[in-house]
């Protein structure tokens, strides 16, 4: 952990115990989710599996839990959730056309494409949405490049297709996780 | 209706039985068993509805995360192998 | 009203088998492996994830609805992360990308570092 890394204020003790506090949070109310009743037994199991889970698996939770508490955040992710969904749907149509089509218009290739978020948490979001949007999967991520597999190469340009590959969703994720 | 749909969804997964017969190599064969998993996903959610009950979903859950490590592992052991080996 | 809300979820369950068979014949049809689990993966997922989502609108909000919808975020991590994992897999254990391949800047990579 780099020192600015830490820009709310407080001391490692305490966004530690946060940490702690932030997954057991999360994984109770997934608990209750699951479940959809609020019987004394079934919540009390609930608080217990929450337990072992924060004990066993805190140390791999989010390092900068206040995030969570920043409202603009979960404005841009309504946003981005929209613009997820629509690019799924058409990513599909895209893979239906490509497949029942005699001829198969295809041609694939593996590119290289560079990254300017920092977090992993990012990161990985990143390559999520890769994954799911049109004629592309995210393959490996290597220091600070993606390497993404795209099923119809349009363009050599390195600059044209990093717009066309990530300039997409780069700019909300860096607004939500970043 | 909803039967004929469930006797697709099921029929599906013979394609992926196929990929997993015959593909060429060990990674076609992982492909089809990660595919097959997620068909089984809807065939749970389709006989909750059937059955009209609710704890076949929970199958369902459950199947996703196993299959989930499942392909985790079999692609961590593929990782560190080699075609020659 | 209770019609309609039938006729609604078994037209999206319909709607994700479309999206299913559209995966799984690409499955079949496509050269290689990293062409196949991208038309595979996309497809079959939105699928699956269109099946619950006819789960949520047949129940609504009640125990077995929610279950339908905590599902679907979990499917979504999960097969895309699986997928990943599938291609840096099969890279690495040596598959080539298939005869039509026209790009490859993964090959200088210097990813052997285990």
């Amino acid at each position: 952990m780099s020192a600015d890394e830490n820009y709310t204020g407080l001391s490692y003790t305490k966004l530690n115990i946060m940490r702690y506090l932030a997954l057991f949070i999360t994984s109770f109310i997934f608990w209750l989710l699951l479940t959809w009743s609020v019987e004394p037994g079934s919540v009390v199991v609930g608080l217990a599996v929450a337990g072992i889970t924060t004990f066993f698996f805190g140390k791999y939770y989010f390092k900068n839990v206040a995030k969570f508490i920043q409202l603009h955040r979960y404005y841009w992710f309504i946003i981005y959730l929209f613009i997820f969904i629509w690019e799924c749907i058409k990513a599909n149509f895209d893979v239906a056309y490509r497949v029942l089509h005699p001829k198969m218009p295809i041609k694939p290739g593996i590119v290289r494409v560079p990254l300017t978020l920092k977090s992993p948490f990012a990161r990985a979001m990143l390559a999520n949405s890769i994954t799911m949007t049109p004629g592309t999967i995210a393959v490996d991520i290597v220091k600070d490049n993606i390497y993404v597999h795209w099923i119809y190469i349009s363009s050599e340009d390195p600059v044209e297709y990093t717009a066309k590959v990530s300039g997409r969703f780069e700019d909300y994720i860096k607004k939500i996780f970043d | 209706m909803l039967e004929i749909l469930l006797y697709i969804q099921t029929g599906l997964c013979v394609f992926c039985l196929y990929r997993i017969i015959r593909g060429p190599t060990i990674a076609d064969r992982m492909v089809g068993l990660d595919i097959f998993g997620i068909l089984v996903v809807g065939i749970c959610a389709i006989v909750a509805i059937l059955t009209e009950r609710p704890y076949i979903l929970d199958v369902g859950i459950a199947w996703i995360i196993l299959s989930f490590i499942g392909t985790i592992t079999l692609a961590k052991y593929l990782e560190n192998k080699k075609l020659n080996e | 009203m209770a019609d309609i809300i039938i006729i609604l979820s078994t037209l999206l369950i319909a709607i994700g088998i479309l999206f299913n068979i559209f995966g799984c014949v690409g499955l079949l049809r496509l050269p290689d492996v990293y062409n196949r689990l991208q038309s595979a993966t996309k497809c079959v997922t939105l699928g699956t994830c269109s099946i619950l989502l006819g789960v949520l609108v047949r129940y609504g909000f009640a125990s077995i609805g929610i279950k339908a919808l905590v599902a679907i975020p979990l499917l979504f991590f999960t097969a895309t992360v699986a997928a990943h994992a599938l291609a840096k897999a099969s890279y690495r254990f040596g598959i080539k990308l298939g005869e039509k391949s026209v790009h490859d800047d993964y090959k200088d990579e210097d990813y052997d570092v285990s």
